[in-house]
C-alpha cells in the first residue's frame, strides 16, 4: 500500500471520533450531576437504553465508569476504599469501584457521575442484582429488574418450541409495560410511542453497521483489533445506543473499515499481522495498552472477541426492531439480546468453533478474570471443547479486569511469549519448514 | 406414557433407604444421619437407582421437588461434598467456590448418578454449571430460571409455565404422565415435611439446649437424599424424643448463623460453634425450608407451587425481591429467634454471600446487634483459629 493510502483521513477516524464522542458523553453526565437532574443507572447487557432515551433521561453505565478507573490507573484507590467498608477482595471489582465512587460523591477521572434516580437492570449477570441493591440501600433508588429467561441448557440443535419462546417474550413485554409508568414518573413525561419508533430506528441502523463491522474483520489483515478497538466501539455502541449520533458514527466507521479492507490496512500499529486470534472474556484494563502490545508485538491480532458479542446489546445477532409494533419488538429484541449475551458467555464453545472457521484463526486466548465469574467460570471447559474440535492453539491467562493485585505482568508475558513460540513452531511445521527451532521475527514495539 | 413404577400417591414409604431400625433411639438416629451426611458416598441414592428408580439431581438453593416426586423419582439435593477433587478442577478456572467443583466431581466420578440435572442461575458461577455438566455428562442438564423479578404481576404466571416445562421434561425422560392428583398428593407429603422441619426449628428457637446445631443439621440434611415419606416417618418418630431429652440449659449465647444457603459448612465447624453458642436459627439448607406455609390446594398444583415460591417463602442472598431487603429479613430472623448475636458467614469465593456480608453487617451495626464475621470452605479441617476467635467474641458478650 502507498503512503497516500495510509495517510487517508479515513484511517483512524473511528478511534478519534469514538474518543471524542465518549468524552462528550461524559461531559453530559457531568452537566447532569452539576444540575442535579435525573439519571438512570443501567447495565451493558440489557440496558433498555431505547426506552429510557424516549423519556430523555440520561443513562449511566456503572460498568463503563468502573472500567474507566482501571484504564486510567486509579481503580486501586476505589477498590481499596470499598474494601475498607467491608467488601471482600474476592468480589467483582466493578461493584467495588462503583461503591467507592458513590462514597466519593460521584468523583471519577472523567468528571462527576450523577446519582441514580432510577435503576433498570436485567438478570444477564447476577451481580447486577446485588449491585442495584446497593443503590436501593444508599439512596432508596427505585430499581426495576427485567427478568429474562435464558437458554435452558446446552443447545442441542433442536429448535425451541415456538410456544415456549412466545411465552418468554410475553413475560418480558409485560415487564416492560410495568416499567413504563415508573419512567413516566421519574421523568415527568408521558410515554411517546412515536419517539420510541425513532429511537428504535436509530438502533436498527447501528446494529446493521455493527454486524458489517464484525464481518469486515474476516479480511486479511483484520481491519481492527477486536479487543482494544472493539472496546472503544462497544463503549460508543452502549453509550449512544438509539441515537442518531451513534448511528452516524457507526456508518462512518464501516466506511473507514471498508476502506482499510480494500487497501489491505491491518490493525497492528507499525507491524504486520502474523497470527489471527480470538479473545475470549473481558480485557485486562489495568494494563490495557500493554496487554495489547504483548500480543501485537508478536504479530498477534485479535480478529474477533466474545466481548463484541455479549457486551454489544444483541447487535451481533441478526435482529431488527419492527417499528410497526415497537413495544412488542423491543421486548423481543431484549429477550434475544440478553439471551444471546448469556449464550455467548455460558455456551460459546460452538460459536467459537464457528468463528475459528469463519475468521481463519490460529489461536484462541482465554482471559478469565477474578472479578467476573459469569464470563470466566466455564472457560476452562470451553477451551477443552474447542481443542477437541479444531487444530488451534489456546492460551489460558487468568488475571483481572480491575484489580492490579491479580495482574502479574511478568508471568503473563512469559506465557504469552511461549504461546507465540508455539504458534510459530506450528506454522512452520504446517508449512513444511524443517528447522522449527529457528527464531521467529517479532514486530517492533509500538509503545 | 405409563403409570409410575413407584406409586407415590399413597404416602407409604416406597423403599427404605435408611439402614435404621423402625423405631431408632434418638442418639442412634442422629449418629447414623451424621455418618450418612458426612460420607459423601450417596449410598441411599445408589440403592434407589439399583432398584430401578429415577433420580433428579438439583443444585442449590431451591427446587420444587414435588415435580420429581409426583413422577415417582427421587429428588436429590446436589450440595457438594467435602471430597478430594481429581477430575473436576480441570473443568473450572480459579477463584471459584468449592461446591461447584465438588458437585461436578461427584457426577464425573459416578459417585452421584442422576437421570436429569437441574441447576439455577443463583450466582454468576453456578449459572455456568449446566453448560459444563452438559458438555461432560450424557444426562440432560437444564437451567430452571426462577424469577428474579418476583415483584412483577406476571412472575407467578411465568413460573407456573416454567414448572410445567420442567414437569414435561421429567415426564418425557421417565415416560410417566403426571396428573394434578399425583402432584397434589406430593404437595401434601412435602407440606407435612415442611411442617415437621418447622417443628424442629421451633425446638431450636425455644429450647436450643435440646438440639445442637450439628444435630439439627444432619436431621434436616438427610431429607435431601432419601424419600420424603421416609424422612417424614423419621422426623415424626424423633421429634417427641427430642422434647423428652434430659438435657439442661447452659450459659451459652443465642445466635443466628447466616451464610449456609448454598455451600455447606463442615459439620465440625457447626460442632465447634455449638461449644460456645446455641444456634437458634440459621439459613442452612434453606432451600429445603424455603416455603414457610402449606402450599395447600387452593389453586391448581403448579400454580400453587409457583405462588408459594414467590409469596410464602423465606429469603436468601440469591433471590432479589423488593419486599425482602436481606438485612431487614435477617433482623426479623434475629428477633423471631430472640438471638443475641449473629455469625455472618460466607463460603470462600461465594460472591452473593460475600456481598451480603456488607449489607448484613451494616444492618446489624445500625441496630447495635453484635456479629462475628467469618468464611468457610466445605473441605476445611482445622477450626482451632476460628474457635479461639469465636470464644473471644462470646466472652466479650457474656462478660461485657
Amino acid at each position: 500500500m502507498d503512503t497516500q493510502t495510509l495517510e487517508s483521513p479515513l484511517v483512524g477516524r473511528g478511534a478519534r471520533d469514538g474518543g471524542r464522542l465518549f468524552r462528550e458523553w461524559f461531559d453530559r453526565l457531568n452537566a447532569t450531576a452539576a444540575s442535579g437532574d435525573k439519571a438512570a443507572y443501567v447495565f451493558v447487557m440489557g440496558s433498555l437504553s431505547e426506552l429510557i432515551t424516549t423519556f430523555d433521561i440520561p443513562t449511566v453505565f456503572p460498568e463503563i465508569n468502573a472500567l474507566q478507573t482501571a484504564v486510567r490507573r486509579v481503580s486501586d484507590d476505589y477498590i481499596n476504599l470499598a474494601e475498607d467498608h467491608g467488601f471482600s477482595p474476592d468480589v467483582c471489582g466493578y461493584v467495588k469501584a462503583d461503591y467507592a465512587l458513590q462514597l466519593k460523591g460521584g468523583e471519577h477521572p472523567m468528571g462527576t457521575i450523577p446519582k441514580p434516580s432510577i435503576a433498570v437492570l436485567t438478570n444477564a449477570c447476577n451481580t447486577y442484582l446485588k449491585w442495584a441493591e446497593i443503590w436501593e440501600r444508599m439512596y432508596d433508588t427505585p430499581t426495576y429488574t427485567i427478568d429474562i429467561p435464558g437458554t435452558r441448557g446446552l443447545p442441542d440443535g433442536k429448535p425451541e418450541p415456538p410456544e415456549d419462546f412466545e411465552r418468554d417474550w410475553r413475560y418480558v413485554e409485560n415487564q416492560i409495560r410495568e416499567l413504563i409508568p415508573a419512567l413516566e414518573e421519574v421523568s415527568g413525561k408521558a410515554f411517546d410511542i412515536d419517539r420510541l419508533r425513532e429511537v428504535l430506528a436509530a438502533t436498527n441502523d447501528m446494529g446493521r453497521s455493527w454486524r458489517r463491522l464484525l464481518e469486515l474483520n474476516q479480511s486479511t489483515p483484520a481491519v481492527f483489533d477486536a479487543m482494544t478497538d472493539g472496546t472503544i466501539f462497544l463503549g460508543v455502541a452502549n453509550a449512544l445506543r438509539g441515537t442518531q449520533e451513534g448511528a452516524d458514527y457507526f456508518r462512518d466507521l464501516v466506511e473507514e473499515m471498508e476502506y482499510k479492507a480494500a487497501n489491505g490496512i491491518g490493525s497492528i500499529l507499525n507491524g504486520e499481522e502474523k497470527y489471527r486470534l480470538a479473545f475470549v472474556g473481558v480485557p485486562c484494563y489495568p494494563i490495557f495498552k500493554r496487554f495489547y502490545h504483548l500480543f501485537a508485538d508478536w504479530g498477534g491480532a485479535f480478529v474477533t472477541s466474545t466481548y463484541t458479542w455479549f457486551a454489544s446489546g444483541g447487535f451481533y445477532l441478526d435482529f431488527e426492531y419492527d417499528l410497526e409494533r415497537p413495544i412488542e419488538s423491543l421486548a423481543e429484541g431484549l429477550l434475544l439480546g440478553v439471551r444471546g449475551a448469556m449464550d455467548a458467555m455460558l455456551f460459546h464453545d460452538k460459536m467459537l468453533i464457528d468463528a475459528i472457521d469463519r475468521f481463519d484463526l490460529d489461536g484462541v486466548v482465554y482471559h478469565p478474570v477474578k472479578s467476573c465469574r459469569t464470563v470466566s467460570t466455564g472457560l476452562a471447559d470451553s477451551r477443552r471443547m474447542v481443542l477437541e474440535n479444531r487444530d488451534v492453539l489456546c492460551l489460558f491467562l487468568e488475571s483481572d479486569m480491575m484489580d492490579k493485585r491479580v495482574v502479574s505482568e511478568a508471568q503473563m508475558k512469559n506465557r504469552i511469549d511461549a504461546f507465540f513460540e508455539g504458534l510459530d513452531s506450528r506454522k512452520r511445521r504446517l508449512a513444511g519448514v524443517g528447522d522449527v527451532a529457528a527464531g521467529s521475527g517479532r514486530n517492533a514495539s509500538g509503545e | 406414557m405409563s403409570q409410575p413404577a413407584i406409586d407415590r400417591t399413597s404416602g407409604a414409604i416406597p423403599m427404605r433407604l435408611l439402614e435404621l431400625p423402625e423405631k431408632p433411639g434418638l442418639d442412634e438416629a442422629i449418629e447414623y444421619c451424621r455418618e450418612l451426611v458426612e460420607d459423601a458416598d450417596f449410598r441411599t441414592v445408589r440403592r434407589w437407582r439399583e432398584a430401578g428408580g429415577k433420580v433428579l439431581g438439583h443444585f442449590q438453593v431451591y427446587f420444587p421437588e414435588e415435580l420429581a416426586h409426583a413422577a415417582g423419582w427421587l429428588p436429590v439435593k446436589v450440595r457438594g461434598a467435602p471430597i478430594d477433587r481429581r477430575e473436576a478442577d480441570s473443568k473450572f478456572g480459579s477463584y471459584l467456590c468449592s461446591i461447584l467443583k465438588s458437585s461436578m466431581e461427584l457426577a464425573l466420578t459416578g459417585t452421584l448418578k442422576v437421570d436429569m440435572f437441574v441447576t439455577h442461575p443463583i450466582c454468576d458461577a453456578a449459572r455456568n454449571l449446566a453448560g459444563i455438566w452438559g458438555r461432560n455428562l450424557p444426562e440432560p442438564a437444564r437451567i430452571l430460571y426462577l424469577p428474579q423479578n418476583p415483584n412483577s404481576a406476571f412472575s407467578g404466571e411465568y413460573l407456573t409455565e416454567e414448572y410445567r416445562r420442567v414437569q414435561r421434561e421429567i415426564e418425557e425422560i421417565g415416560g410417566v404422565k403426571v396428573t394434578d392428583e399425583m402432584l397434589a398428593a406430593s404437595i401434601d407429603l412435602f407440606d407435612e415435611n415442611r411442617r415437621l422441619l418447622r417443628e424442629l426449628y421451633d425446638i431450636k428457637r425455644q429450647t436450643p439446649w435440646l438440639l445442637a446445631i450439628d444435630e439439627a443439621y444432619v436431621l434436616v440434611s438427610v431429607g435431601g437424599m432419601i424419600t420424603r415419606e421416609e424422612h417424614n416417618e423419621l422426623l415424626r418418630h424423633l421429634l417427641p424424643l427430642i422434647h423428652e431429652r434430659d438435657l439442661h440449659k447452659q450459659d451459652k449465647i443465642r445466635i443466628v448463623f447466616e451464610g449456609g444457603f448454598c455451600e455447606q459448612p463442615p459439620l465440625d465447624l457447626l460442632r465447634a460453634i455449638s461449644h460456645f453458642c446455641y444456634v437458634v436459627d440459621d439459613d442452612l439448607l434453606i432451600g429445603l425450608r424455603w416455603i414457610l406455609e402449606d402450599v395447600g390446594h387452593e389453586a391448581p398444583p403448579l400454580e400453587a407451587l409457583a405462588d408459594a415460591y414467590l409469596n410464602k417463602s423465606s429469603y436468601s442472598p440469591v433471590q432479589h425481591d423488593l419486599r425482602k431487603p436481606k438485612e431487614h429479613m435477617l433482623l426479623e430472623r434475629v428477633r423471631g429467634a430472640q438471638a443475641e448475636a449473629v455469625i455472618i458467614s460466607a463460603a470462600k469465593m461465594c460472591e452473593p454471600g460475600l456481598d451480603e456480608q456488607v449489607a448484613y453487617s451494616q444492618g446489624l451495626d445500625a441496630e447495635g446487634i453484635p456479629y462475628f464475621l467469618t468464611e468457610f470452605e466445605e473441605r476445611m479441617t482445622s477450626f482451632d483459629h476460628l474457635q479461639i476467635q469465636l470464644e473471644t467474641f462470646v466472652e466479650n458478650l457474656l462478660f461485657a
